[in-house]
């Protein structure tokens, strides 16, 4: 195993080198001053100039480069231009929020995907089964940005249940019951789409388990049916479910900048967003790196996880 | 005494081919009546948005704000009037332009270089196949949707740049795929066979190994087109693709988002209509999946 952790994080070096060198092209990629693009057109030469020096743009792109890199190192990355604070500290804040929405979102649809998944192979062809292959259909084809303004009107604005966004209530809230109700209209919007696809990958994957010779050998032996699907089935079927769930986990947290924007939750998508209008890349370079490394990081324990489930994948 | 054997693009193959194909639509057909619904809708859609310039619409940004916000069924207006009192049948009709043209555009120009390095990574062994995998990892190594945003954030927000930043970030999709059939076909005998009767690299890959690629890259992108319409809308919805005033699906949703309380038409109509065409989109990909891999049928 430790041979195999060791082989997985030296693979992560070009891949982090790499992940730096598109998010510091991001500043370079129009063509022209950035430094103009991220002042407009009313700045003085004065004020060109003192940006030019403050992010080095007049030294060669590899310069640039290196210089930066050694800064985002030391987690310097830079002061944002629209807030005039340091980046790091602003990303950070709004990160937590996101990472609060995400988790929500990845527990929802695990739940109910695996517990949908179970009961669709269990009984396959059943009514549940076909209504669940009918929704995993329409969960792949709904733009999540219009399930959560359908969710909001219907249950924020016409019903009156939840509140429309936030992630606190502006006056008297900020206990978790509070949180917890803001949170739920975003979550299950965020969920949806991966509820679906955990839930078929878990009914196929079950499928094929559920036929295997130890499971009938588990119920001729006189096994309960529950511990036969649960401990025989389901343990067997895990490894492409952990997988599943490890790629949803990743795309719940690209989806939540979309998410974010609906419900106007207070996260790094919503400040990137921002960023992205005000033309202020420091942040935006700021927002994109802290997700693209939660992102790495998920996909690493990811691996690890099923090396450690499966101990196949160790000895590839 | 010289054998000839059958080749993929003989007129014997390839009749055999078509008949089997049209055998299969004819079993799609039977079998999964909503897929041929689906074709029929998507069919429709494109039609529309083709004859657009011809149909008998009202001009998609004349502002007419004594008409703001009708509702559906309104005179003069069958679906409703936007915020500025814009007609919206025109608007989604001329937004069906926009977002399909992006959907296809974006997916085509994803395939194509994906393909290509696909290819390369796959048939040469070495240095191209290290610089390839390696690409595709770090481009998959962020999460979809936000390294198209990182993209436009740089490139600057328009239709344009939305598009040239999914392309990017789509087409480790088809590398891996197209990777995967040419590493298994490169082994085989008959590609062998080729090499030692003297066949170039350029003539092994286009006789011998492209033609294997259709179909899975059919299937891959029916269903790509539908997964980049909601890519590209995910970007007009947060300003970053289409600008106004041209009207594309996402665009129209975000603009009619503050209304949505005494309008909901205005959000509701152009999210059913990506819903639809998406929907239309993965249903005919599915039904092209089990046409041309029997072995993929749900169980």
């Amino acid at each position: 195993m430790r041979r195999y952790v060791v082989r997985r994080l030296l693979l992560l070096v070009p891949v982090l080198l790499g992940v730096s060198v598109i998010i510091f092209m991001v500043l370079h990629l129009s063509p022209g001053d950035p430094a103009e693009i991220m002042l407009g057109s009313q700045a003085t030469q004065a004020d060109l100039e003192r940006l030019r020096a403050e992010l080095g743009l007049n030294e060669p792109l590899h310069v640039q480069y290196v210089h930066w890199l050694g800064l985002v190192a030391r987690g310097d990355l830079g002061r944002s231009i629209w807030m005039k604070r340091p980046v790091l500290g602003e990303v950070l804040g709004r990160f937590k929020a996101t990472l609060i929405l995400t988790g929500a979102g990845l527990v929802l649809s695990t739940v109910i995907g695996l517990a949908l998944g179970i009961a669709s192979a269990v009984r396959p062809n059943s009514l549940l089964d076909r209504l669940s292959a009918v929704a995993s259909l329409f969960g792949a084809s709904m733009p999540v940005f219009w399930l959560g303004i359908v969710l909001m009107v219907i249950f924020a604005l016409w019903l009156g249940w939840l509140p429309a966004s936030g992630m606190f209530a502006p006056y008297g809230g900020g206990d978790l019951w509070d949180l917890l109700v803001h949170l739920a209209l975003p979550a299950v919007t965020l969920a949806a789409a991966s509820v679906t696809i955990i839930a078929r990958l878990t009914r196929s994957t079950m499928l094929e388990t559920l036929g295997q010779d130890y499971i009938r050998t588990a119920r001729a032996k006189g096994v309960v049916e529950r511990a036969v699907v649960l401990r025989h089935g389901l343990k067997n079927a895990l490894i492409p479910i952990v997988t599943v769930v490890g790629v949803q986990a990743g795309y719940l947290l690209g989806g939540a900048v979309l998410t974010e924007t609906v419900f106007a939750w207070p996260g790094v998508g919503t400040l990137m967003v921002q960023g992205i209008l005000a033309r202020d890349f420091p942040l935006v370079q700021g927002c994109v790196l802290v997700v693209a490394l939660s992102f790495v990081l998920i996909n690493l324990v990811v691996d690890l996880l099923y090396a450690w489930l499966d101990p196949r994948i160790r000895y590839e | 005494m010289s054998v000839r054997v059958a080749r993929v693009g003989d007129p014997i193959v390839r009749a055999a081919d078509a008949s089997r194909f049209r055998r299969g639509i004819g079993r799609i057909a039977r079998r999964d009546r909503l897929a041929v619904a689906a074709g029929i809708v998507l069919l429709a859609a494109v039609l529309v948005a083709l004859l657009a310039p011809w149909l008998p619409l009202l001009d998609p940004d004349t502002v007419d704000t004594p008409n703001r916000l009708r509702p559906p069924l309104s005179p003069g207006h069958r679906f409703g009037t936007d915020e500025f009192g814009r007609d919206l049948l025109a608007r989604l009709i001329w937004g069906a332009r926009v977002s399909l043209l992006a959907g296809v555009a974006s997916a085509g120009a994803a395939m194509v270089i994906g393909v290509t390095l696909g290819v390369l990574g796959g048939f040469y062994t070495g240095w191209v196949e290290t610089l390839v995998m390696r690409l595709t990892d770090i481009l998959m190594a962020f999460p979809y949707i936000l390294l198209a945003i990182a993209i436009v954030a740089g490139l600057g927000p328009g239709l344009r740049n939305a598009m040239i930043a999914i392309a990017i970030v789509g087409f480790p999709l088809y590398t891996r795929l197209v990777r995967g059939v040419v590493l298994s076909l490169r082994e085989r005998e008959f590609v062998e066979a080729a090499r030692a009767l003297g066949a170039t690299d350029p003539l092994i890959l286009g006789r011998h190994i492209l033609p294997h690629l259709v179909s899975p890259l059919i299937v891959a992108f029916s269903l790509d087109v539908g997964a980049k319409i909601l890519a590209t809308a995910g970007l007009s919805f947060l300003g970053l693709g289409t600008q106004p005033p041209t009207a594309d699906w996402g665009s129209m949703l975000a603009t009619g988002r503050q209304f949505v309380v005494l309008s909901p038409h205005v959000v509701l109509l152009p999210g059913l209509a990506i819903f639809v065409i998406v929907l239309a989109l993965n249903m005919v990909g599915d039904a092209l999946r089990d046409l041309f891999d029997p072995r993929t049928h749900t169980r």
